[in-house]
């Protein structure tokens, strides 16, 4: 499996993608594929302060529930809200259509500790 | 880990793998949803060779089973199988089982998970019985073939006269020099057949079973497909709905078990059934999309009054389904109740079981 070079990774599968001050993130391939086919997604509501590695939605598949952590601080501007009716997006386009939440960063920016599509990818195979 | 007869094949179509019960197994190969979706429109191949295979010989067996097996397995003619529990004496449940009739023996199909405990049990039950029991499990495989076409399908696939099974029927023989059984049972709901063969033949059985590329009337489906079958179809799972804290009365399988008989168990489960029972398996239709897990309370005006067995948000009827165990006076149909899904109750009413029926 292959992750794109155009964002950035955390340990817990998250993906985000950074354009100015807004990050967009989501859940890895891999991640869809643990979780095995999403049932339900619960987004936070615009305007939620969320931070770094912290839950800001939960994640439901036909096997697991899981949490969805943030990978950055700031604040909640958009959310997917046609996952509610096509949560089987994040399976099938898990960079694309199975966008989840959309942040304003904090002043804190991106954090330093997040980890590149080469870094990501010895993650999961480790 | 154990390794099915099937391993190369399952990976080879690209299934994702998982640990169940000391096994590695398929738990899907293209999407569990899609697979679910498959079994009950067509006709799906399962690898359940994890599952035990008990042979028990010897001039007592039958006394020995009828004392051990809540059922009452009188007057079973040989290619008759009936599905059972064996309990302790406090009516706690060791497994949930098929028992079948052979011409001159008796087969037992129990749980993956519950093979090392019942083999251990029945040895332990013996006494001084002329009884043998053998563990066919891994010289053997086994193969579910269930759906709406199975049977139409399997007709032409095996050259073996398979009309006379009805079922819960079984017929059994040797072909081409190799042993097998052919049951007409299933755990989706859907009518088909499990085959159980030598390890050795098996890959050429499977080889015309598992079927490549999306438009193989027969497609290969994993267990996570078969949890969600058997959830509709309102079918116990042993650790969820069964176990050794709960009676066979008590987890709402009165139907398996004859209390006029005597076997290990029945003076726990008549007082059970005299008593009243605390706890009763109902089925529980959610609002939205949401699925409620192993574990979670069951509430009526704040209080709790059961836990979540299984759920699942049903494939078939597209709601969210569970099934609890709950106080016997909540348990009627329509009863509004919720779910507590951590400190967020969802409503949820009660609904006869199964959810799902199969067209006859």
């Amino acid at each position: 499996m292959s992750y794109p070079n155009d964002r950035k990774y955390t340990e817990s599968h998250e993906w985000v993608q950074v354009q100015g001050n807004v990050a967009t993130m989501g859940i890895t391939q891999f991640a869809a594929d643990e979780l095995t086919d999403i049932t339900y997604v619960d987004l936070p509501a615009i305007g939620t302060a969320v931070s770094a590695g912290s839950p800001c939605g939960e994640i439901e598949s036909v096997k697991a529930t899981s949490e969805f952590l943030s990978a950055v601080d700031g604040k909640v501007t958009a959310v997917n809200t046609e996952l509610a009716d096509h949560p089987e997006w994040v399976n099938q386009d898990a960079y694309g259509k199975g966008w989840m939440v959309r942040v304003e960063l904090g002043s804190a920016g991106v954090p330093a500790n997040l980890m590149d599509a080469e870094a990501y990818t010895r993650h999961v195979s480790a | 880990m154990k390794k099915s007869p099937l391993h190369d094949i399952h990976t080879r179509l690209g299934a994702k793998m998982v640990e169940f019960a000391g096994w590695n197994m398929p738990v899907m190969y293209r999407s569990i949803i899609e697979e679910h979706v498959h079994t009950r429109t067509k006709c799906s191949v399962f690898d359940v060779s994890h599952m035990g295979r008990l042979r028990v010989r010897g001039d007592d067996a039958f006394d020995l089973l009828q004392r051990l097996c809540t059922r009452n397995l009188d007057g079973m003619e040989p290619g008759v199988c009936r599905y059972s529990h064996m309990c302790k004496e406090d009516g706690g449940i060791l497994d949930d089982l098929i028992v079948s009739r052979y011409e001159d023996d008796w087969g037992i199909v129990c749980n993956a998970s519950n093979r090392d405990k019942i083999v251990a049990w029945i040895r332990s039950q013996i006494g001084r019985q002329r009884v043998e029991l053998v563990d066919e499990t891994l010289e053997t495989a086994m193969v579910a073939l269930q759906g709406p076409l199975a049977m139409e399908l399997a007709k032409a696939m095996i050259p073996i006269d398979l009309s006379g099974v009805k079922r819960y029927r079984f017929t059994s023989g040797v072909y081409m020099f190799t042993r097998y059984t052919i049951f007409r049972s299933g755990y989706t709901g859907e009518d088909g057949y499990e085959v159980v063969v030598p390890v050795g033949v098996v890959k050429l059985l499977a080889s015309q079973l598992f079927g490549e590329g999306p438009d193989a009337t027969i497609r290969p489906a994993g267990l996570g497909a078969r949890d969600t079958l058997r959830l509709e179809a309102g079918m116990p799972l042993y650790g969820h709905e069964l176990g050794e804290d709960i009676d066979s009365v008590s987890a709402g399988q009165a139907w398996c078990v004859d209390l006029e008989k005597d076997f290990v168990g029945a003076e726990a489960m008549r007082r059970a059934q005299s008593a009243g029972r605390a706890r009763t398996l109902v089925g529980l239709e959610l609002e939205g999309r949401r699925t409620a897990r192993q574990h979670f309370a069951v509430l009526h005006g704040g209080q709790r009054v059961g836990e979540v067995t299984s759920g699942c948000l049903s494939p078939t009827l597209g709601k969210s389904i569970a099934m609890a165990l709950i106080a016997p006076e909540h348990a009627e149909s329509g009863t509004e109740l919720g779910v507590d899904f951590g400190g967020r109750p969802n409503p949820a009413r009660v609904v006869k079981l199964p959810f799902y029926k199969r067209a006859k």
